[in-house]
């Protein structure tokens, strides 16, 4: 659908970026280590496209979003949004940045303030970035609700009085009243039946059709992944093990990970799915704090080779625009 | 599954209802069904559908009050469960009907071991010494595939990871060998890696020991993968109730047909756009004298809104509670006479 009017221009670019927590142990509280949530991730977003970013829970997907967006101060790498580089820059200097680069939480319950009506949480925005006037920021709040299909005679009520799918378009029409290019949407539908989730999925790309947005759209739902994405990057133990655009990714995929990953997902066809060969991976993943020597994958990986347990993987790019970091396709 | 072999359970017009300060919520509403020896019934709805609450009710795990269960009966071996004592349901439950939860860490205690927590049934229920109860815990730990058995039974709950826990969750619900099963949502807090491999597990216990197992998820992929028969659950009610090849190849009611295509796939082919089921799912402040799903129904008509569907018959094995015909494109002409007549749920037919 978006093909057509995706663009070659690189919105969004991350470059190695790293995201450690410390930890800290003891009466000192002494540093006792670091957990590398997301351990050197490079990839870019083009202007008006969705780059799907899967993984399971604790690969540091999450953390990479919040990271890209600056809502952590980041240990290395650089970020690139829109030509401005935001890696480093100060947090009060950033809020400049803000009215581009917004987000979607994934629950929509913890991330509006159940004492603030409706129209307040939209309008929060406007109020801290734009100078409007009162009427004009009603007006703009209406609209918005108009946008994400949200009856605009309940702008005075308070979250509790919805739904989990309506409180989702509340937090959408939040994110999008600074008429941002690109929005991080962090598990938006996971917390949503899946009656509902199609619901939201369907705005979201009305949304993007319409304001031209770009989403980074994290998910642990490869399905849904498969159905809203242009491109999708799998995350494994803090990096991005392989990146593909979604024909590719879901019909050929290269890194045994990706490929242990997608054969795992039950399919809704009893048909289809007695044919499922499923490559079931042993033991659990390892913790981030004390990744395995060598490839992050290697303790799980069924096609694991000597090189595997000493030497880290470098991504490279077997076809265009197809990445594996994987050493069954090192070249050199 | 054995066709003609007497059911393990059999559920007939079990109704629940929650009394609150704001009104009563009639969570569960009529609902029939039976299990037949060995088995996998499996039990689809979205969350406020009533799946969970019925298979609790039927077992007396629902606190009264708030609520009130009721029904025409729920037998079990000859022991009718809704007017058993708390004494005869408590030696039932975790012996003869075992149970798995949703979420492996809130349901296991966190200050005793893995070994104490399988141990406990098997001391209570089965009265065996500390040394047998030890023994049959390993055996037990080693049954769902936890590496090391010996060793892991001294360890507490947050040494071992999700998958893992629910592993142990698996072993305690199958200490006693139960005749019946009951897991609930047993693999949606788990990751998909993670969710497979207690799948594959799933498939070789039953196989091994040939319980009987009602499942309930929301996820159509893991039902499409594992049940034999299917209870399609919304507003309290079983709206549909088939085979499971039966249900995904000739949905019969028109929830049923609407969630099997808001469903994505990883393999199938790609929907431009995804369908969409408009509106809520209902709130049940009332026993539903309309059908639940009629407001958010593409097939509605007038009798929808005035009458609720009992279930009508539409295949062998297979029935939809639903006025719309599908084979013949057209509302039912007959009046509820003709619903529902399998001899399991003789007495269970509800028709308004």
């Amino acid at each position: 659908m978006l093909d057509d009017t995706k663009s070659n221009k690189v919105l969004v670019e991350v470059r190695d970026l790293k995201m450690h927590f410390p930890i800290h142990a003891g009466v000192l509280r002494k540093r006792v280590g670091e957990v590398k949530a997301v351990d050197g991730i490079s990839f870019d977003i083009y202007e008006g496209e969705t780059l799907g970013l899967v993984g399971e829970s604790g690969c540091g997907k999450s953390t990479a979003g919040r990271a890209i967006l600056r809502l952590y101060d980041i240990t290395e790498g650089t970020i690139r949004i829109d030509g401005v580089e935001i890696g480093h820059t100060p947090q009060p200097d950033l809020r400049k940045m803000r009215p581009t680069m917004q987000m979607v939480f994934q629950d929509p319950q913890a991330s509006l303030n159940p004492r603030m009506s409706v129209a307040a949480i939209i309008g929060e925005p406007l109020d801290e970035h734009a100078r409007l006037s009162k009427a004009e920021k009603r007006e703009k709040v209406l609209s918005l609700m108009d946008a994400v299909g949200l009856n605009r005679d309940f702008a005075n009520r308070y979250p509790h009085e919805f739904s989990g799918g309506q409180r989702q378009r509340i937090g959408i029409a939040r994110a999008l009243a600074l008429n941002p290019k690109f929005i991080v949407c962090d598990e938006p539908i996971a917390a949503l039946d899946v009656s509902i989730q199609a619901q939201v999925v369907n705005l979201l790309e009305d949304l993007q059709e319409e304001f031209g947005l770009t989403y980074l759209f994290i998910s642990h739902d490869l399905s849904m992944v498969r159905h809203i994405a242009d491109r999708v990057a799998v995350m494994y133990l803090g990096r991005v093990v392989e990146l593909a655009s979604r024909e590719t990714l879901f019909a050929d995929p290269k890194h045994p990970y990706t490929q242990a990953l997608l054969s795992a997902v039950p399919e809704p066809d009893p048909w289809l799915e007695e044919k499922v060969e499923r490559i079931l991976l042993q033991g659990d993943v390892p913790s981030p704090s004390n990744p395995p020597k060598g490839c992050n994958f290697c303790t799980r990986c069924p096609q694991v080779m000597d090189i595997c347990r000493e030497i880290d993987p470098l991504g490279q790019e077997i076809a265009p625009g197809h990445q594996v970091t994987c050493h069954l396709y090192q070249t050199t | 599954m054995a066709d003609g072999a007497a059911p393990v359970l059999n559920v007939r017009d079990l109704k629940t209802v929650f009394k609150t300060r704001s009104g009563s919520v009639h969570a569960v509403n009529s609902v029939s069904f039976s299990l037949k020896p060995g088995e996998l019934l499996g039990v689809v709805g979205e969350s406020g559908s009533g799946k969970s609450v019925t298979m609790m009710s039927l077992i007396g795990l629902i606190p009264s009050p708030p609520a009130q269960v009721s029904g025409a009966g729920v037998d079990f071996g000859g022991t009718d469960l809704l007017k058993a004592s708390d004494d005869e349901l408590r030696k039932i439950r975790g012996a003869r009907i075992g149970f798995v939860f949703q979420d492996p860490m809130t349901s296991l205690n966190p200050v005793f071991t893995v070994g104490y927590q399988i141990m406990e049934p098997l001391r209570k229920h089965m009265k065996m010494s500390r040394a047998q109860a030890r023994g049959r815990a390993k055996e037990l730990l080693e049954l769902v595939g936890i590496p090391d058995a010996e060793r892991r039974l001294s360890d507490f709950p947050h040494q071992f990871s999700g998958g893992m826990r629910q592993r142990v969750m698996i072993a305690i619900a199958l200490a006693c060998d139960p005749e019946v099963l009951i897991a609930d949502e047993p693999t949606t807090a788990l990751d998909v890696t993670i969710q497979a491999q207690i799948l594959e597990l799933m498939h070789e216990l039953r196989a091994k020991l040939g319980m009987a197992v009602i499942w309930i998820t929301h996820d159509l992929g893991v039902i499409a993968g594992i049940a034999d028969r299917v209870l399609v659950m919304y507003g309290g009610q079983i709206v549909e109730h088939a085979p499971v090849r039966e249900l995904f190849k000739h949905p019969r009611h028109p929830y049923t047909r609407a969630l099997l295509k808001t469903v994505p796939s990883v393999r199938g082919e790609r929907a431009e756009r995804l369908e969409v089921i408009e509106g809520q799912p209902p709130i049940l402040r009332a026993e539903p004298s309309s059908c639940s799903f009629a407001a958010r129904c593409p097939f509605a008509f007038a009798r929808c809104l005035s009458e609720n569907p009992a279930r009508f018959d539409v295949g062998p094995g297979h029935d939809a509670a639903c006025f719309y015909d599908f084979e013949a494109g057209a509302p039912r002409a007959t009046v509820s006479a003709a619903a529902v007549g399998r001899p399991e749920f003789e007495g269970g037919a509800h028709a308004g």
